[in-house]
């Protein structure tokens, strides 16, 4: 079967790269990463995404996000597939939208990803750039963020893990 | 025994080591010494369940009788379980449940950091996401370590207290039956004799950095590998499963 709609894989993708991250609506979920690909497959469309996380709670809405915004725009046979591989990592994050992150009030990751254990981040504060922090807490409000609080303004703020 | 039934017993014990474990920290919701605590015990809960619901279901494609995970979470008996005697042992206090995730991330640390080479796609996919989870509760479990083993009298006492009595639950981390002989062969899980040597290196050095003494000559718990269990975990699942027994196949 031959599709015969006017969207492409390419057109799709540029559509579905729009949508805000559920948890941190000021980047989208292609500039995160989480948004593969998509590709045509006897007709139908599948579209390719990796959670952050394993266990990611904003997988579903994403999914749903997802069908949503293809429903609206007349796209029909539609299926979201998750993958695990390649494995998300914040190396995918752009510089654009590590700025985006900084001004949003949460500390971009600070460096390159590695599986390394027990090297401690350098984190700056985004909010007065200095680099004298501390961390307050290992978790934060989501799988991906922990707490930080500056020493030199005082005010307290996330930061993006690096993964 | 074939590749495949050992891949779905194997995938059986990660999937289920991670939803039990997943399940113990979840009780600490509320419940953490204070908020921060509360927060990493859950979000690190969370990361189990994720790694519990990955194996589970490739478990139920590999055996291709249309058991979802939660098929396979919520409608088996304890004897059908897999998991490790040390992940289904109550809470305790704090310092017991710390010096548990000290033991058990530093084992599936290692453990992942092989399987994340199996010859296996979906196992090794499975493995080298989890692995940065694993390093990140690894971390959290040994700055806990430091604190409590190196703190005042009291949590001192108590860190070594748990190590004491979780100490006889680890040798049978590292068993080997059936399905680790087969998969060995096939290059799709490694010797876990291995893993221990690693493992064992890794937990001396964060416990002497802590003040804490590894037990000597103890005796070391085993049945997990042919589902035989503690009384703790058929407790646990009478509770989990609760709701799939009373109202089957009921859904969200």
């Amino acid at each position: 079967m031959v599709r015969t709609d006017k969207y492409t894989t390419e057109s799709i993708m540029k559509l579905l790269s729009e949508i805000p991250d559920p948890e941190i609506p000021v980047i989208t979920i292609k500039e995160l990463g989480m948004l593969q690909n998509v590709r045509e497959e006897n007709g139908k469309y599948i579209i390719t995404i990796t959670p952050t996380y394993t266990a990611c709670p904003a997988m579903k809405m994403l999914e749903q996000q997802i069908l949503e915004t293809c429903a609206l725009h007349g796209i029909k046979d539609v299926r979201v597939e998750l993958t695990y591989t390649p494995a998300w990592t914040t190396d995918w994050i752009s510089k654009e939208a590590r700025e985006k992150l900084k001004n949003y009030g949460i500390a971009p990751p600070q460096k390159k990803a590695c599986s390394a254990v027990f090297s401690a981040d350098t984190v700056q504060c985004p909010r007065c750039g200095s680099r004298h922090t501390e961390i307050i807490s290992r978790f934060g409000s989501t799988a991906c963020k922990a707490l930080y609080k500056c020493t030199d303004c005082h005010e307290p703020f996330e930061y993006f893990k690096c993964h | 025994m074939n590749t495949q039934e050992a891949i779905f017993n194997y995938c059986l014990r990660l999937g289920d080591n991670a939803l039990v474990l997943g399940h113990r920290y979840s009780e600490w919701c509320s419940r953490g010494p204070i908020l921060e605590e509360d927060l990493a015990l859950t979000n690190t809960a969370l990361d189990l369940i994720g790694r519990a619901q990955a194996f589970l279901n490739y478990a139920g494609q590999i055996e291709a009788k249309g058991r979802s995970a939660d098929d396979l979470a919520y409608k088996r008996a304890e004897r059908k379980f897999l998991n490790n005697l040390i992940v289904e042992l109550p809470n305790g206090d704090f310092a017991f449940t710390m010096a548990r995730q000290l033991l058990f991330s530093a084992y599936e640390f290692y453990l992942y950091e092989a399987l994340s080479k199996s010859k296996d796609p979906q196992i090794a996919a499975i493995a080298l996401k989890g692995l940065k989870e694993v390093g990140y509760h690894l971390e959290h479990a040994a700055d806990w370590a430091l604190r409590l083993g190196d703190g005042t009298e009291e949590s001192h006492n108590r860190y070594q207290s748990a190590i004491n009595g979780l100490w006889p639950y680890t040798d049978e981390l590292f068993e080997m039956n059936a399905s680790d002989e087969i998969l060995k062969e096939a290059d799709v899980a490694p010797d876990l004799s291995h893993i221990k040597s690693k493992w064992l290196l890794k937990v001396t050095d964060l416990l002497s950095a802590a003040n804490i003494k590894i037990p000597g000559n103890v005796y070391m718990h085993t049945g997990s590998r042919e589902g035989i269990h503690t009384e703790h975990l058929g407790h646990m699942l009478s509770e989990m499963q609760y709701l799939q027994r009373a109202y089957p196949d009921a859904k969200w």
